[in-house]
């Protein structure tokens, strides 16, 4: 019980993120309108994404620091977690994008040919990739210790190239999307102070989450590993 | 010839995509020609920091070279659309450079992994594809008269090739042990 506060935190932020969520008055902009609610999901599983990625690259320097397989499970845990995030952020992001980017008078395929060129997008998508190269990476491996140590070494480089995929290169060129010249989400000035109230919880909340699926995940292969060495 | 004399915008987007494959090839092979013997002799010579930085210098001596090669080869059959051509002429060089760099610690990681050159696309593709978009975009500003290239942009190439060869000299040495 000591030890599971932070997953009775999880529980209390997520129920309020998502009847706060749905019901708090939200300021009336044009276009937007009720999908403006989407922050407290959208915006939060990107959030907890980068959480994520960022622990995964922790381990893996603590990997090559100690090599104790420890972490090396730690770091293939947090990454497949985030990748999961990921794909949740894009799907949300396909909702959101569909009310407010989606030209109604045209035919879906004709709108998606324009909006799939979103640098934001792109980013987002390379960002996937370089974590399922990372897999396919960990996979053609045989030896446990090789592959502990090369896949530590290519997510640590690889995490060094995300940041230009997903916080540079998308704002240096044209795009729909917000946050070209700043962070809008966690800027005191463009959220309304309603809106502040549920985002901060719904942030925390989400990445609770995923740590905690995280550590499910990492005591099963933790066992798993157990039952191949007895 | 395909397309005897393409606009500027997909002779531009044609020669990156060239270079690409032109990198990988070429780069591709510097760590899986070196058989155990070799290795052996080289890790009994030189820090794995040195080996590192000698193999980059090599494969972007190599990737310059084959860039201007290809930069003459693409001007002579596909026609020359460069309206600018000493500053594409610069960003040629340091395009090839990046990807070279890039290449080449990729190449370290996938000759670990022994079925080397389909890990190595897999593996590249995604971490290239951002800094080769970049390079799309900056090197257009050079076939049109009025627009200048970008400062910032090729300046956070050059901080992004500065990155990579510090990466490669830390990490290097926790995949030359074996």
């Amino acid at each position: 019980m000591r030890k599971s506060w932070w997953k009775i935190t999880c529980i209390v932020l997520l129920v309020f993120t998502f009847t706060a969520g749905l019901l708090i008055t939200i300021p009336d902009l044009p276009i937007l309108g009720e999908t403006i609610r989407n922050l407290f999901f959208h915006v939060a599983m990107w959030m907890a994404m980068m959480t994520m990625f960022t622990i995964s690259v922790v381990h893996s320097v603590r990997y090559l620091r100690t090599f104790d397989l420890k972490y090396d499970i730690n770091a293939r845990a947090y990454a497949s977690t985030g990748i999961l995030l990921g794909v949740l952020g894009y799907s949300t992001g396909a909702i959101w994008m569909s009310f407010t980017w989606g030209d109604p008078n045209n035919p879906a395929f004709a709108s998606f040919s324009a909006l799939a060129r979103e640098p934001k997008l792109i980013g987002a998508a390379i960002a996937l990739l370089i974590y399922f190269a990372y897999m396919v990476l960990r996979d053609s491996i045989q030896d446990m210790d090789k592959k502990a140590r090369v896949s530590a070494v290519y997510n640590i480089f690889a995490f060094a190239m995300l940041f230009p995929t997903i916080w540079i290169i998308p704002r240096i060129l044209p795009s729909l999307h917000p946050g070209r010249e700043g962070n809008p989400a966690l800027n005191f000035k463009d959220v309304s102070s309603s809106m502040r109230i549920v985002e901060w919880p719904a942030f925390i909340g989400w990445t609770l989450l995923g740590v905690w699926i995280t550590t499910l995940k990492i005591r099963f292969s933790l066992l798993k590993e157990k039952k191949l060495f007895s | 010839m395909a397309v005897s004399e393409p606009e500027a915008a997909v002779w531009n987007g044609l020669f990156w995509v060239i270079q690409l494959f032109i990198c990988i090839n070429a780069v591709a092979k510097s760590f899986m020609q070196e058989n155990r013997g070799r290795m052996l002799y080289f890790y009994s010579i030189a820090s794995p920091g040195d080996f590192v930085l000698a193999k980059i210098l090599f494969n972007s001596l190599l990737m310059l070279g084959m860039s201007m090669l290809s930069l003459l080869l693409f001007s002579l059959f596909l026609g020359n659309p460069m309206k600018n051509a000493g500053s594409f002429i610069g960003l040629v060089l340091l395009g090839g450079w990046s990807l070279s760099l890039v290449f080449t610690f990729l190449a370290a990681i996938a000759a670990k992994a022994q079925q080397n050159a389909a890990i190595m696309a897999v593996l590249g593709f995604p971490i290239i594809v951002p800094q080769l978009l970049l390079l799309m975009r900056v090197s257009n500003a050079a076939f049109a008269p009025l627009l200048t290239i970008p400062v910032g942009a090729v300046l956070m190439l050059v901080a992004l090739d500065l990155l990579v060869i510090m990466l490669a000299v830390i990490l290097f040495p926790f995949l030359w042990k074996d």
